[in-house]
């Protein structure tokens, strides 16, 4: 009965894969000739939405240009800095109010508000203790990638099945000996789900913070364009910051190997 | 005894943490440890909420932002209840676009504001429009969860009923799925809320991102730290306010 249905799923998915294909290059060209006709219709401003080929041409020149390789590393190492040190401190924060349920009660519903406020808004303090330098946006997006860590970290420890916490009592485990071999195994995914997340915001922090005052990076860059209302470039520039928000989401999907087949996809939604 | 002091409940132990903080701050201010220019103390910062009500029109730039959230966030669930529908109903779709939408959800969808900016300017339509695509993803993903995790037994009933395809939506298909769909609804809120204050602090218009990014230009620090708590408390009353919406309407099915 079993084999029957799986058989019978194997060959609907294989019949469905190729329909599923085409919705997708369907999707695509749609998109494609809706940006295309709008460019060509005259209802925008001309030059508001430049051809595609532009487009590409624009980020061909972009990519052999030694400035925007200064913007994109200055970009890479904001990103990556505030999010080592964002989910870092997210990590201790979750395993420190889901440990102790004293903690939690008093820290959690503080985490779970902040966690649904604007970051971007702390942008004016952070100017004026980190100045307009990398400082201010590393900072941001560490605060913003602090969040999501915390609250998957502690809503996971609290899930961890109660066996295994009292087995390693029976063993006399210390606390690392606990985290180490109870708590971090039993966290990979919710640790893996809250780096993708906090990559992705990390990233919005980052450049948002960029975009509103800066000299260097993706953002200032893609703002300059704006301001020459080369639309062209500052496309070319958005499509380089999400195809670097995607990668680093893959990157961190797939070092970490996430066991289990229900946790290979997102399943939660960020708060950002 | 001892212990109910040692540990008092956790709302209690809440606010003196709270207070213990601001009392810091306030002290490290008085010794001289922190330039007010930076950080200015709770004594300056309270105060200085009142003086935006009367100088900074604070109600009215409430109004503002919160009036764009409601409408991103609208237009953004219809259009998402809609797609998510689809994807349900047919699909191939579903299993066509479901994962570039959750791949979107995780994508920093609120820089592609530049692109607004070119297509509408400098106005609330931009801010609008960014809000409503961010409110999309969780909108459409939690739909078509609710309407795919309907129990087969309660559509074979209505079949069993002879309900027409609207009836079945009506009554069987919509109830089941309200709760997950809710959440959806909230999240597309949430972030509606989070994109169009950070949209307008970007480019300087609307509402409360506006008046925090005036603020700090005009370096009235005690001001900007007022506004920015203001935000702060508004998003999370907010926040708290549609959580517990969620649990009233749940229990009252």
């Amino acid at each position: 009965m079993v084999a029957v249905g799986q058989v019978k799923s194997a060959r609907a998915s294989r019949a469905g894969l190729s329909r599923v294909t085409i919705y997708r290059i369907v999707a695509l060209v749609i998109i494609i000739a809706l940006w295309e006709g709008a460019g060509a219709s005259g209802l925008f401003f001309r030059g508001v939405i430049p051809s595609s080929i532009f487009v590409i041409a624009a980020l061909l020149r972009l990519l052999g240009d030694h400035v925007f390789w200064g913007h994109f590393g200055v970009t890479l190492f904001e990103i990556i800095t505030g999010f080592v040190i964002g989910s870092a401190f997210g990590m201790l924060g979750g395993l420190g109010i889901g440990m102790n349920r004293y903690a939690g009660q008093i820290f959690e519903p503080v985490v779970e508000y902040f966690a649904s406020t604007p970051k971007v808004v702390f942008l004016p303090i952070l100017l004026i203790l980190f100045g307009i330098g990398v400082g201010s946006k590393i900072s941001l997006g560490a605060i913003s990638c602090f969040f999501p860590l915390a609250l998957s970290i502690a809503a996971a420890v609290r899930g961890i099945n109660q066996m295994y916490l009292r087995v390693g009592q029976s063993l006399n485990l210390t606390l690392m000996q606990r985290v180490k071999m109870i708590y971090l195994p039993a966290l990979t995914p919710a640790i893996a789900t809250g780096l993708r997340l906090g990559f992705g915001i990390a990233t919005v922090g980052c450049l948002m913070s960029e975009i509103k005052l800066s000299n260097k990076g993706l953002g200032h860059a893609a703002m300059q364009a704006y301001g020459r209302f080369d639309i062209p470039t500052m496309l070319a520039l958005l499509i380089v910051i999400f195809a670097t928000a995607a990668l680093g989401n893959i990157l961190i999907g797939r070092l970490i190997r996430l066991p289990g087949p229900t946790n290979r996809r997102i399943t939660q939604l960020p708060a950002r | 005894m001892l212990a109910s002091i040692l540990r008092p409940p956790p709302l209690i132990a809440r606010t003196l943490v709270f207070v213990a903080l601001l009392g810091a701050w306030e002290l490290a201010s008085l010794a001289g440890m922190v330039s007010r220019f930076i950080a200015p103390p709770p004594s300056e910062v309270f105060p200085a909420i009142a003086t935006l009500f009367t100088d900074n029109d604070l109600v009215a730039a409430f109004l503002r932002t919160f009036g764009e959230v409601f409408a991103a966030a609208g237009i953004g669930s219809i259009l998402g209840m809609i797609i998510g529908w689809w994807l349900h109903h047919d699909r191939t779709a579903g299993r066509a676009y479901t994962d570039w939408i959750a791949a979107s959800a995780a994508a920093p969808l609120v820089l592609l504001f530049p692109l607004f900016l070119v297509l509408f300017g400098r106005n609330a339509a931009t801010i609008i429009a960014m809000g409503a695509v961010s409110a999309l993803p969780p909108v459409i993903l939690k739909t078509k969860e609710g309407l795919d995790n309907v129990r087969v037994v309660l559509i074979d009933v209505g079949r069993t009923f002879r309900l027409t395809r609207w009836q079945q939506v009506k009554m069987i298909l919509f109830p089941a799925s309200l709760p997950t769909i809710f959440t959806g609804l909230r999240l597309g809120l949430v972030f509606a809320l989070i994109n169009v204050v950070g949209v307008e602090f970007l480019i300087g218009f609307g509402g409360l991102g506006l008046m925090i990014a005036e603020l700090g230009d005009r370096f009235e620090i005690a001001g900007m730290y007022a506004a920015i708590l203001f935000v702060v408390l508004c998003s999370a009353t907010f926040f708290f306010l549609t959580e517990k919406l969620e649990t009233w309407l749940l229990s009252a099915r």
